[in-house]
């Protein structure tokens, strides 16, 4: 309802990040990030961890102040005022133990300004639609992990916030439960509301989002849609050949590469048409030809380096 | 403004909850009886020990007729002075060999004989373990004059007539009622107000704290917990206050042979509750601010005994303040936020005039806000890490 409501008062990006810079005493875990995240996207953060994401989060949302630069969210210059119409569900999730599921739900809502006794009729709509009914009046403690990051979740946008910002929301989650948030996200953007999540699980992210912000070492390395992304690479091309030798081995790069009986090298920047006809006229033979585009790990690995890529691949993927 | 109090009270009716609906917060209702119930305990041991203790007794060799008017002295004097402090005295007939007597009298253990007096009209003569200028001569002395001069004089009769109390009694009774109220605030406070310490270390180990930090400002959270508190042991203090009278309505028949404050009985209890409130916010606010800082229980529990000497040194100058409400000591105690509640509540009870207690609830007040505006950016600051820490901390957390 204010998701409608104001939706349309706003033109420009829903969060916008100019420079912002955060120092803890002499280690500067932010350094110079800018970003823009349009109304009604989702949006992502990749990087590794301890690449700086969620220490832009915590300022986008104004948990902490930056050391310096400037942050916008939802039209407003200081992110508290627009707490009632965001939803947070943060990296290190937490509720009271003793808490009931709905009580916790409600809790929530009400710190963004829902008064107590609609949260409570949400919370026990949101339980129900996500098949836990049953447990809304169980205490948190006896819920399992999974169980109590949904109802996490379920308090992060009961108040049908305008921005949903989400922490490593896939961590310690089954693929299930994986595969239900990633609904759930959808679900919410299509009913309008922004959505940024963080994550070192490029698979979520190249699925979900429209738009991408890959930071290491503090800095956005790359931001833009994730086509973009891809796109600064070339296509890949998987050939094989009946042919072993003749004239069609001078349009392969030299840096083509064997893989079993393929040969595997970037498409030229002439494209396919000059390719397929320097193999058919050179006598090649083809068997067995595949463009493909490179995938967002792919275009990860070239944007942030081959280090970041390996800080991601040592972390646990869900 | 408006959002800022709802958010407080979200917090505060959470935290309010979370308190009175557990189980613990009967024990916490009970907290008082337990000093009462050991009292009682250990108060019926001793005195249980002390009757049992047969107390030393004064031998009388002597007629019983001589007796009879030396004990009748004895009683009189009872009647003037505690029956336990005046020496027991029981009578023996006097057997042939007196010597033999009074050795055999001495070496009684049932009851214990301290000594032995031998004709006490005639020629009296006390043998036992006794100092020559201790009481117990001193007062046989006593009797033994005054029951010959019963037997001569004619008796005056004693007319009373008592008075509720004098204007200088008045005045000392106002005090006594003014340090009465500034203890049981003290104690009061030092009882709960020490709970907030750690009221944030469930935040924090929870890890819900990053979910309120992002949703409603720090300095409401703070608020919200403080009046959480506030609510409960006001439950507490009804509770206990009740309870209280209707046990001393009980024993005395009524509350009323306790001095009436300058202000009145209505106005004082309003300004004792006020008080409170307001003593408790201020530790309260101050415990919450440092409690804030600890990240376990651990921590919390080292933090405790510090605060607790602080609170006893602020009363200590508080209490020297008592007796004279309009010296510069005790301006200065009132003036000084911590202590002003536990004078201005002694001088309630001593001075008629209200006016000094709106104006030092107005101060009070906004102390605490101060303390919490400044324990809400120092949270933000160290634990939120928004912002440099100093050096001192990151020392002290080495």
């Amino acid at each position: 309802m204010l998701r409608q409501a104001t939706q349309s008062a706003i033109d420009g990006p829903a969060v916008e990040a100019v420079d912002l810079v955060k120092d803890f005493a002499e280690t500067r875990a932010v350094d110079g990030v800018s970003l823009a995240v349009p109304t009604g996207s989702i949006y992502g953060m990749l990087g590794p961890n301890g690449a700086g994401k969620t220490t832009t989060l915590r300022m986008l949302l104004g948990i902490i102040d930056p050391s310096s630069g400037t942050r916008c969210v939802l039209g407003r210059e200081r992110p508290i005022e627009a707490a009632p119409e965001i939803g947070y569900l943060p990296e290190e999730r937490g509720l009271y133990p003793s808490m009931q599921a709905r009580e916790a739900i409600a809790f929530m809502g009400a710190l963004r300004g829902l008064p107590l006794r609609e949260a409570r009729g949400r919370a026990d709509e949101l339980l129900e639609q996500h098949g836990l009914g049953e447990w809304a009046k169980k205490p948190i403690r006896t819920l399992s992990k999974g169980m109590a990051q949904t109802v996490q979740l379920l308090g992060a946008i009961v108040h049908r916030p305008r921005l949903i910002v989400l922490d490593e929301p896939f961590s310690g989650l089954d693929a299930l439960n994986q595969g239900r948030l990633e609904e759930l996200i959808r679900r919410e953007a299509r009913n309008g509301a922004t959505i940024i999540f963080s994550t070192h699980v490029i698979a979520h992210a190249e699925r979900l989002c429209e738009r991408i912000a890959i930071i290491a070492g503090g800095k956005v390395v790359f931001e833009g849609r994730v086509d973009e992304a891809r796109n600064r690479l070339r296509p890949i091309v998987r050939l094989r050949t009946r042919a072993q030798e003749g004239p069609w081995l001078s349009a392969i790069p030299d840096e083509a590469r064997l893989e079993g009986d393929e040969l595997v090298f970037e498409l030229p920047s002439g494209g396919p048409e000059p390719l397929l006809k320097a193999l058919i006229d050179g006598g090649a033979g083809i068997e067995a030809l595949a463009i493909e585009r490179p995938g967002l790990h792919d275009a990860f690995v070239a944007i942030a380096g081959e280090a970041a890529a390996a800080a991601m691949a040592e972390e646990k993927p869900q | 403004m408006m959002r800022f109090l709802r958010s407080a009270l979200v917090i505060a009716r959470r935290d309010f909850a979370a308190t009175v609906l557990s189980k613990t917060f009967l024990l916490f209702l009970l907290g008082p009886l337990f000093p009462l119930i050991f009292g009682g305990v250990f108060g019926g041991i001793g005195a249980s020990v002390a009757n049992s203790r047969e107390r030393p007794v004064v031998a009388v060799i002597s007629s019983p007729a001589d007796f009879a008017r030396l004990s009748a002295a004895r009683d009189r004097f009872a009647e003037s002075v505690d029956d336990n402090a005046v020496i027991q005295l029981t009578n023996f007939a006097p057997e042939p060999n007196l010597a033999a007597q009074e050795k055999k009298l001495l070496a009684t253990q049932h009851p214990p004989v301290q000594a032995v007096l031998t004709s006490p009209f005639d020629n009296p003569h006390l043998t036992g373990a006794i100092q020559l200028d201790g009481t117990t001569a001193r007062q046989l002395k006593l009797l033994i004059d005054s029951a010959e001069d019963v037997s001569e004089l004619p008796q005056p009769h004693l007319i009373v007539t008592p008075t509720r109390s004098t204007s200088g009694s008045l005045s000392k009774d106002r005090t006594i009622t003014g340090q009465a109220a500034q203890f049981a605030l003290f104690f009061l406070s030092l009882l709960l107000a020490t709970m907030l310490l750690s009221q944030v270390v469930e935040e924090k180990s929870n890890k819900i704290i990053e979910v309120i930090a992002a949703a409603i400002p720090i300095d409401a959270m703070f608020v919200g917990k403080l009046f959480a508190m506030l609510s409960a042991s006001v439950i507490g203090l009804i509770l206990w206050m009740s309870a209280g009278a209707a046990l001393i309505a009980s024993l005395k028949g009524s509350l009323t042979f306790l001095p009436v404050p300058a202000v009145g009985w209505p106005a004082f209890l309003l300004l004792v509750v006020v008080y409170f409130a307001m003593n408790y916010l201020l530790f309260g606010a101050m415990f919450l601010t440092i409690g804030a800082q600890a990240t376990t229980v651990r921590e919390v529990q080292i933090m405790s005994m510090p605060a607790t000497f602080a609170q006893i040194v602020i009363f200590g100058f508080a209490a020297s303040a008592v007796a004279s409400p309009n010296s510069p000591l005790a301006i200065s105690a009132a003036i000084f936020p911590l202590s002003s509640p536990l004078v201005m509540v002694a001088r309630a009870a001593e001075e008629p005039e209200i006016w000094p207690h709106l104006a030092a609830v107005a101060w009070q007040l906004l102390w605490v806000g101060l303390i919490v505006r400044l324990g809400a950016s120092l949270f933000r600051r160290t634990v939120m890490k928004s912002g440099p820490r100093g050096k001192w901390w990151r020392l002290s957390r080495v």
